[in-house]
């Protein structure tokens, strides 16, 4: 058990170290020089030297990238080199507006798929799980972003029962911050929720194939309480496994929501700033993402220890 | 559950079990729609109903009519035209995405099934490494840098999508490496090369196509969301992403803008999604319900 979490600690941190480089490799590599990019086509040439010196532009890439990185472990990833401001407090504040977002999203997500998941395997050859099931794979087709403009259109426009857009924080007027957390968040979670509905359909599908729930039956359990005592557990490992690939993809997704309901988030900070050309803030808001879902994966692997104990040996 | 079919069930769709008239509906209405608008798409190459690049002031904003069947947009052009010219801008980033992940990813996931286990597996740690970047995020990396454009979006939608391939693939080859038949190609001194050619590679090819059509799927997706950012099609390359966010600041005048491109985005991911689903269990011998 415990060299497992050891063996998937190690897994996280070469992972974050490869993918610190791929993301510092990839925006020094590619052509173009983050100063002239900050600057614009008018800068002049003393300029360009200038911001260059500045931000420490000169130095080897080695060293560039060992004080971005270290940095980043201090939390501190840096100066903006278009606005000067600090990104560290940034990122901080736009990532609690991302992170509510997110959490309200899956938690739609999930209040949506595990009923209705069950419900479609139990009943998949009737009428009702025939529905259920079109009308998943009709959700999966519709993009988050997509589903959001509609919503809006709906709500916000036609019956005019919630707002357009918008961000409050919940301290300053809980109330507000409820009405306008909705649309964006059922965005978001509905489309994910039909995704995850399909997984947790086929998870119970194939738990109630398995003979230990037929015994569950024989003993004279009803099939609801036979899923519920022996089937879930069983049922829960590939979902837990889409649930944080889901994470990954929410939190991704949350970038396009936001730029739909102009919610300060991180995904909003990431566009202005490629907006703005401020590469350093690009590079940084990519980087956080990235943490996320490396972490996000650890977790999920650490819960796969949790729910199946034939995982936690080391097979080899 | 061991990792390796951990990690395939993260990428493939969980598996339909339906009766063969099922497959087949599936199939069908799939087929129909990718075809209907890869239709679309090769009729717009000869004809629209109307110049997309024609800007109409006398025509804003018309409601459906004879004339313009689904009505115009802001600047008078007619929405069926945009809407067809549109779906070559889909049907352009998918194909070359799906390209270029199934030409890095396939070699990929072959020689991670055939190198020793231990360099199997690096290979697909590396490879999940990938996945942490998203289309979407890698897209934007891109654009950052290189201002947008469709090749952008093609490039970045393509990385993003080479870890499925590989997973697949390998999971598919790791399988016929262990069939007799490779055994003894393997014993009567074949290279490595032509086995993965000649045996590997075509027993994959189910995997491979139903892959494809999955990723499908996603790329048009991405570029419908990349374009939506403005980070796609640049301005005056028709676009559903882009029309939707033309569309976005007409909505409490003219919510339709976005109700059709909206719909053509949703029914191209449901065909290929539908597609992928048939093509899955058509090449599936296990398809008779169990029960």
């Amino acid at each position: 058990m415990l060299l497992r979490i050891a063996e998937r600690t190690a897994v996280l941190l070469v992972s974050l170290g490869v993918s610190s480089a791929l993301v510092f490799g990839f925006m020094v590599l590619l052509p173009g020089d983050p100063a002239r990019v900050a600057l614009g086509v008018n800068a002049t040439e003393a300029d360009v030297s200038r911001l260059r010196l500045e931000f420490g532009l000169e130095r080897p890439l080695v060293e560039q990238y060992l004080s971005w990185v270290g940095g980043l472990v201090h939390l501190d990833p840096g100066i903006s080199y278009v606005s000067r401001a600090q990104i560290g407090p940034q990122i901080a504040d736009r990532l609690q507006v991302s992170l509510i977002l997110v959490a309200a999203s899956m938690t739609i997500a999930v209040a949506l798929a595990l009923p209705f998941g069950t419900l479609m395997a139990v009943h998949h050859r009737k009428a009702s799980g025939l529905v259920l099931s079109a009308l998943s794979q009709v959700g999966v087709a519709v993009p988050a972003f997509l589903a959001g403009i509609l919503l809006i259109t709906v709500f916000a426009v036609q019956l005019r029962w919630l707002p357009a857009s918008g961000w409050t924080p919940p301290a300053y007027d809980p109330g507000m911050f409820l009405q306008q957390l909705l649309l964006p968040a059922l965005s978001l979670g509905l489309v994910q929720g039909a995704v995850l509905t399909r997984y947790v359909r086929s998870a119970v599908l194939d738990v109630l194939r398995e003979d230990f729930l037929r015994t569950a039956r024989a003993k004279g359990l009803t099939p609801m309480r036979a899923l519920v005592r022996h089937g879930l557990r069983n049922a829960a490992v590939p979902v837990v496994t889409v649930l944080g690939l889901q994470l990954a993809t929410l939190l991704v997704g949350a970038v396009v929501i936001e730029r739909v309901f102009v919610i300060p988030g991180l995904g909003s900070l990431l566009l202005d700033a490629v907006g703005n050309r401020d590469l350093i803030v690009v590079q940084d808001v990519v980087m956080v993402l990235v943490v996320a879902v490396l972490i996000v994966n650890f977790v999920v692997d650490l819960l796969y220890l949790a729910i199946d104990p034939r995982l936690r040996t080391v097979a080899r | 559950m061991n990792r390796l079919s951990r990690g395939a069930e993260a990428v493939m769709p969980p598996p339909g079990r339906r009766s063969r008239a099922g497959v087949e509906a599936t199939l069908l209405v799939g087929g129909g729609i990718v075809a209907a608008i890869t239709v679309l798409a090769l009729v717009s190459l000869v004809w629209t109903p109307y110049d997309v690049g024609e800007i109409n002031a006398t025509e804003r904003l018309a409601t459906s009519s004879a004339r313009h069947w689904l009505g115009t947009d802001k600047f008078g052009r007619d929405v069926v035209s945009l809407l067809m010219v549109g779906s070559r801008t889909t049907l352009l980033v998918g194909l070359v995405s799906v390209g270029v992940a199934a030409v890095i990813g396939v070699p990929l996931g072959i020689l991670a099934a055939m190198v020793p286990k231990w360099w199997g597996e690096v290979l697909m740690r590396a490879n999940d490494l990938l996945l942490a970047f998203p289309a979407l995020l890698l897209a934007i990396m891109l654009t950052a840098v290189h201002g947008q454009g469709v090749v952008t979006a093609m490039i970045a939608i393509g990385i993003s999508s080479i870890p499925s391939f590989a997973r697949v693939v390998r999971s598919g080859a790791i399988g016929v490496m262990k069939t007799e038949y490779v055994v003894a190609a393997r014993a009567a001194g074949r290279r490595p090369i032509a086995i993965a050619l000649r045996h590997v590679l075509p027993n994959v090819g189910s995997l491979v196509i139903v892959q494809a059509s999955v990723s499908f799927a996603i790329a048009v997706l991405a570029e419908a969301a990349l374009s939506y950012l403005g980070l796609g099609a640049p301005p005056g390359t028709p676009s559903w992403g882009r029309m939707l966010q033309e569309g976005q600041e007409l909505l409490f005048v003219a919510p339709r803008l976005e109700v059709f491109p909206g719909v053509a985005i949703a029914l191209a991911v449901l065909g290929f999604n539908l597609l992928g689903d048939g093509l899955r269990d058509h090449f599936d011998p296990r398809l008779e319900d169990r029960r």
